[in-house]
């Protein structure tokens, strides 16, 4: 079977119920890792289902405060939306190149679950959830739980991405940073996104993820636990310290042909740091 | 399956795979071999071509993406006004050498331009990003877009 190109989401859903498909969106990831020699159509492992036409997969919205980025949106819409909050906006702007990001989706990049995908990292900070859609079913899990490993997630096999939503943030800090080789087309060594909030010198929320330094994105909890409701007086290079030390056994990054694990670990904890100096000095 | 899309303003129906990668359909059942394929992964720009007025890497594209949607090439652009300019630009500023990244760059430069008409240099270095060039180190064609800018300042704009 050559694929199917539905003409509606019910459509797609249907499809999915009845068989096993490999949703295509963008194809900016597939089409690379599935390529043979030119001529030759990609070695998918399954037919493909085309969804990046779908109506119901496009669109950036706004609703009871929260911001919803249908699956199938293209990263250079995102990275252009004004609703779209600018921690995200930055790390899609970095992504590959305008003609990769025209075509390329956020729904692709979540679901490639890639220990280096450039917006994991924000939608970590931003407590961003994943709405799945079946022909039955209606699922909603944080993109922490979504994300399993390396090309792993929650998604089930007559499953579709249908959107991302996360609260819209109120921050009075914010940093992001990719590492990478140069600055277009690079995939990242390591990233960082963090989201703070200063009220009268209270540091009311802290959140940071990291990018491309274990098998999924990490964002400890318990860690900015210990951050939150502290004065900005107790922030010491002391306690600054001790935040390093708590990430550092989490922080496993490899070797590869990219990197390697001792300048990503180092790096990755003085962005961190770097962080909280910013924060530091207001 | 049936796959219809509109090439350089004419209709096409192809008979064919739908996974099939658009570069390959314009090349070899259309003919278009001013679209050129250089490392089929994305990372070059030698493959660029204009999918409903965006800039896209045609290795990247399966067919299925193109349904129903009006594709720009090289061929298409090159009896307009907004291509004498670009091509003027480019030899005059000596972008060429071996030329095969060539239509490319000049796809990337009027998606630039047609949308940015007073681009600063960090517009135009954006702009090129996608695309890869081994023989000019890229200042000769930042020149060029520069240059072609300033040429067809009320084209652009228009």
């Amino acid at each position: 079977m050559e694929g199917l190109i539905p003409e509606s989401l019910n459509e797609a859903l249907d499809a999915l119920s009845k068989e096993r498909f490999i949703p295509v969106a963008g194809g900016t990831d597939l089409m690379v890792r599935y390529k043979r020699w030119k001529n030759l159509t990609p070695a998918l492992p399954y037919p493909p289902l085309f969804i990046s036409q779908l109506k119901e997969l496009k669109g950036i919205y706004r609703e009871n405060g929260e911001i919803i980025i249908k699956s199938a949106t293209e990263l250079s819409e995102i990275e252009k939306s004004p609703l779209v909050p600018s921690i995200l906006r930055k790390a899609v702007s970095q992504m590959a190149s305008p003609g990769i990001r025209n075509m390329g989706t956020i729904g692709g990049n979540i679901q490639n679950a890639s220990p280096a995908g450039d917006t994991l990292p924000p939608l970590y900070v931003l407590d961003a959830r994943v709405v799945l859609l079946s022909k039955n079913e209606r699922r909603c899990l944080y993109i922490y739980e979504f994300i399993k490993g390396p090309g792993k997630t929650e998604r089930l096999d007559n499953e579709i991405i249908y959107e991302v939503r996360f609260k819209i943030p109120t921050h009075t800090h914010e940093f992001y940073r990719k590492v990478g080789t140069r600055k277009a087309n690079a995939l990242s060594k390591l990233s960082v996104a963090a989201l703070a909030q200063l009220n009268e010198e209270v540091l009311e929320d802290f959140r940071i993820s990291f990018g491309a330094v274990a098998p999924t994105p990490i964002r400890r909890m318990e860690i900015e636990e210990r951050i939150r409701g502290k004065a900005l007086s107790k922030l010491d290079d002391h306690l600054i310290d001790e935040i390093a030390h708590a990430y550092e056994k989490h922080i496993n990054p490899i070797t590869d042909q990219r990197s390697d694990k001792t300048y990503r670990k180092k790096v990755t904890l003085r962005l961190l740091k770097a962080f909280l100096y910013q924060i530091r000095s207001r | 399956m049936k796959i219809d899309f509109i090439v350089n303003g004419k209709k096409v129906e192809l008979d064919t795979n739908p996974t099939r990668r658009l570069l390959d359909v314009l090349r070899e059942d259309l003919g278009l071999l001013g679209i050129k394929e250089g490392c089929g992964e994305g990372e070059c720009g030698a493959c660029a071509v204009l999918l409903d007025d965006k800039l896209v890497h045609s290795c990247l594209v399966p067919l299925a993406n193109a349904r129903g949607k009006e594709i720009l090439t090289i061929e298409g652009l090159k009896n307009t006004e907004a291509y004498r300019i670009i091509q003027d630009a480019f030899l005059d500023a000596g972008s060429v050498q071996c030329g095969f990244c060539t239509p490319g760059f000049v796809m990337s430069t009027y998606a630039l331009l047609k949308n940015n008409p007073d681009p600063k240099e960090e517009d135009i270095k954006k702009a090129i990003s996608g695309n890869l060039c081994r023989c000019t180190g890229y200042q000769m064609i930042i020149d060029a877009i520069k240059l072609a800018a300033k040429r067809g300042e009320k084209l652009w704009k228009a």
